[in-house]
């Protein structure tokens, strides 16, 4: 009792092998597509490898490597599908089109995991920036120790693009020392006690960098002395919030790869459809092909199915293959031990035969 | 005596035909680029605008924009034209139609060149015109709470960070216009109000900057405040410090943005009328080639085609004679030669005359 069983003329098999060959070279272009995606996730999370502790690098890999192997794996299926409108040229795809389809199941699988994953990434981004954004915001003043010095101007950058200030909020520069002590008076008393009154001897202020400024604010930046409302006119600390960028740059960055991801993921969820899809037709094919040449006459109708019994006795069928397999190399059912040689009883019945 | 005589066999008409049929189509793609090119530099014009004095850039924008819509429509008959040449019979269809057809895009693509050498032009214009707008969003700086000039500050603050400049000419404009508006000054300091008075027109003039002019690629914190008293900050020297804030004017920034953007789009459209006048030189070698084997009669024969019939000066004499007699046609010549049909009797009498004595 086979399932989803469809009966095909000659005409339906022929235009059944040329769209799949023309939906084999679309599925490469949707390969290069995957691989596309996975080149610009891979120089998205590069462009701010800075403020990441740990390098997010298995996602796009993964969809690089995966599109690549789309485009092969398609490039080789829709030679076959071309060579199956002829019978005598698909002879040469008969026993490795089985295999062919098997595997290319289990490597959409593949495909429909990354989808998954780039869902799944987001938690790990989130702890790699919490600890990088912390780094180099510590960084952030030294900007005279060679491997740090571009650390400030890639926050300040940061800061501006994204219109964020601060890890999780602008009060993270206030626990930060990001005034070098190269430009600290150290003649001046505020400045010494302020030194000395801090445990680790840092320098710590109420002040961001310029760069924590809204754009939107009608009113000039105020950047020092930010908590004490005494120090600016008409200036009240708790009134005045939108004076500096409220959003920490953390959950920016986390926003913004999160629509870069949700996008990434929904395209290579429908390519993995797409992929499976096709896949279908051409197990269809096959088996339709296959019972043409059971049949023996080329232009006959014929059968395909998706699976030639029910899917229980197909599983119990593959178990017993397996099964078998294993037992090939068990001595006793050696059926080349005790046994006369088959070919000489022939030589025998033919010179009978003949005679 | 034909100007650049060809001869073209049959083959190479055909050749030629398809050919040129190809070229017009690639011509509406360049349309299409021309079109999108104009609207693309329409769009950045009005997201600055005020940036910019009133002047007129939209003529030449405009200009660009249209005559790449018409490019493409003169184009695509051009396409089905030359597609139809190579069928002698399909030809005679717009055989009095492709002279025409040749003149028009001809003064077309001299509409063209204009319009391409017009983006050179604007250079002056644009310079004043951004001189003038640059001196009006500083001076509405400080109007946040002024409706219709709110979002100066915005832009202002958008453009120095975005062009990386600082000011009309330099940071020291901002040491002449009052950007802190007189709601955030404490007019209980005596400071503040000493300044004030100072100044002639009664402006809170400082030597400070906005915090957009500041330079990200500064290894210092910015020091926007005091920016010409050295004192004021540890380890600072005003006249040696380069890193601090952006050098650059946004005058200047703007106008080589501009300009970039115009030389590229004249360019691009000298480029593109180029390529048309050699496709319509490419038509009018076709259509002299196809009348002259009409002429011949036999569609298979070689023939010869030319750019123009005769010299240069002789068929600007027959098109000046062609013109002037146009103008006669309306013209009632007094003296009774000039008429043919007054006062001559009909000839077709004649003709019966003649043929009723020959037949007996």
């Amino acid at each position: 009792m086979a399932i989803l069983k469809v009966t095909f003329t000659k005409t339906k098999r022929n235009i059944l092998a040329q769209a799949l060959w023309v939906l084999n070279w679309v599925s490469v272009i949707t390969g290069l597509t995957l691989f596309s995606l996975g080149l610009f996730l891979k120089v998205e999370i590069q462009k701010r490898q800075e403020v990441m502790t740990n390098e997010i690098h298995m996602v796009p890999n993964m969809l690089i490597g995966v599109g690549l192997a789309t485009c092969s794996i398609n490039f080789l299926g829709g030679k076959i599908c071309y060579d199956c409108m002829d019978t005598t040229a698909f002879l040469h795809w008969k026993l490795l089109m089985l295999p062919y389809i098997i595997c290319t199941f289990f490597f959409t699988l593949y495909i429909l995991v990354g989808a998954l994953m780039c869902h799944a990434m987001r938690s790990d981004l989130e702890e790699s920036l919490l600890l990088g954004l912390w780094d180099a915001m510590c960084y952030y003043k030294d900007t005279d120790i060679p491997g740090c010095c571009y650390i400030k101007h890639s926050i300040d950058l940061l800061q501006m693009q994204f219109q964020c200030c601060g890890n999780g909020g602008f009060r993270d520069w206030f626990h930060i020392q990001w005034v070098s002590h190269c430009y600290l008076d150290m003649s001046i008393s505020n400045v010494v006690d302020q030194l000395q009154s801090n445990v680790e001897g840092k320098y710590l202020t109420d002040a961001v960098p310029f760069t924590c400024c809204n754009v939107h604010f009608p009113r000039p930046c105020i950047q020092h002395q930010i908590t004490n409302s005494s120090a600016h006119y008409n200036y009240n600390y708790h009134g005045a919030e939108l004076n500096l960028n409220q959003k920490g740059c953390r959950q920016a960055l986390l926003q913004y790869y999160t629509q870069i991801m949700q996008f990434v993921g929904l395209i290579v969820l429908i390519i993995w459809l797409f992929e499976l899809s096709v896949l279908t037709c051409m197990h269809f094919l096959q088996t339709s092909i296959e019972n043409v040449l059971r049949l023996g006459d080329s232009e006959s109708e014929s059968d395909g199915w998706l699976l030639k019994n029910s899917i229980s006795e197909t599983v119990q069928h593959n178990f017993n293959i397996i099964k078998n397999l294993g037992k090939c190399y068990q001595v006793d059912d050696d059926p080349n031990i005790d046994v006369s040689s088959t070919s000489r009883q022939t030589q025998e019945a033919c010179t009978l035969a003949k005679s | 005596m034909a100007v650049l005589r060809l001869k073209f066999t049959k083959g190479q008409r055909d050749k030629l035909a398809q050919m040129l049929w190809l070229l017009n189509w690639v011509s509406v793609m360049t349309g299409i680029i021309l079109f999108s090119l104009g609207l693309f530099v329409k769009v950045e014009f009005s997201k600055k605008e005020e940036l910019m004095a009133d002047r007129d850039f939209q003529r030449v924008l405009n200009l660009l924009i249209a005559v790449g819509l018409i490019a493409c429509i003169i184009n695509l008959l051009g396409g089905k034209i030359c597609y139809d040449c190579v069928d002698t019979n399909k030809f005679l269809r717009w055989k009095l139609l492709i002279l025409p057809y040749i003149i028009c895009s001809f003064f077309f693509t001299g509409c063209m060149l204009v319009g391409a050498l017009m983006c050179y032009s604007m250079q002056e214009e644009l310079q004043e015109s951004l001189a003038e707008g640059l001196r009006n969003v500083m001076r509405y700086y400080k109007d946040t709470d002024s409706p219709g000039r709110c979002f100066l500050k915005h832009t202002m603050d958008l453009l120095q960070i975005q062009f990386q400049c600082c000011g009309n000419r330099d940071h020291r404009d901002w040491f002449h216009i009052q950007w802190i508006s007189n709601r955030y000054l404490d007019m209980s300091k005596w400071e503040v109000v000493g300044r004030l008075h100072s100044n002639v027109e009664g402006k809170y003039l400082l030597d400070s900057v906005p915090f957009s002019c500041c330079n990200t690629n500064s290894p210092r914190p910015c020091i926007q405040y005091q920016i010409t008293n050295n004192s004021a900050h540890f380890n600072y020297d005003y006249l040696t410090e380069d890193l601090n804030l952006w050098k650059r004017g946004c005058h200047q920034a703007l106008v080589e943005y501009y300009t970039k953007l115009m030389h590229s789009t004249g360019s691009t459209g000298l480029l593109i009328w180029l390529f048309e006048l050699s496709i319509l030189t490419g038509v009018r070698y076709l259509q002299t080639a196809m009348e002259n084997v009409l002429r011949q009669g036999d569609p298979e024969s070689e023939s010869d085609g030319w750019l123009l019939e005769n010299s240069l000066v002789e068929t600007a004499r027959n098109n000046f004679n062609i013109l002037k007699n146009l103008g006669k046609i309306n013209q009632i010549d007094t003296a009774t030669n000039g008429d043919p049909n007054i006062d001559k009797p009909s000839t077709a009498l004649y003709g019966l005359d003649n043929s009723g004595s020959v037949h007996p």
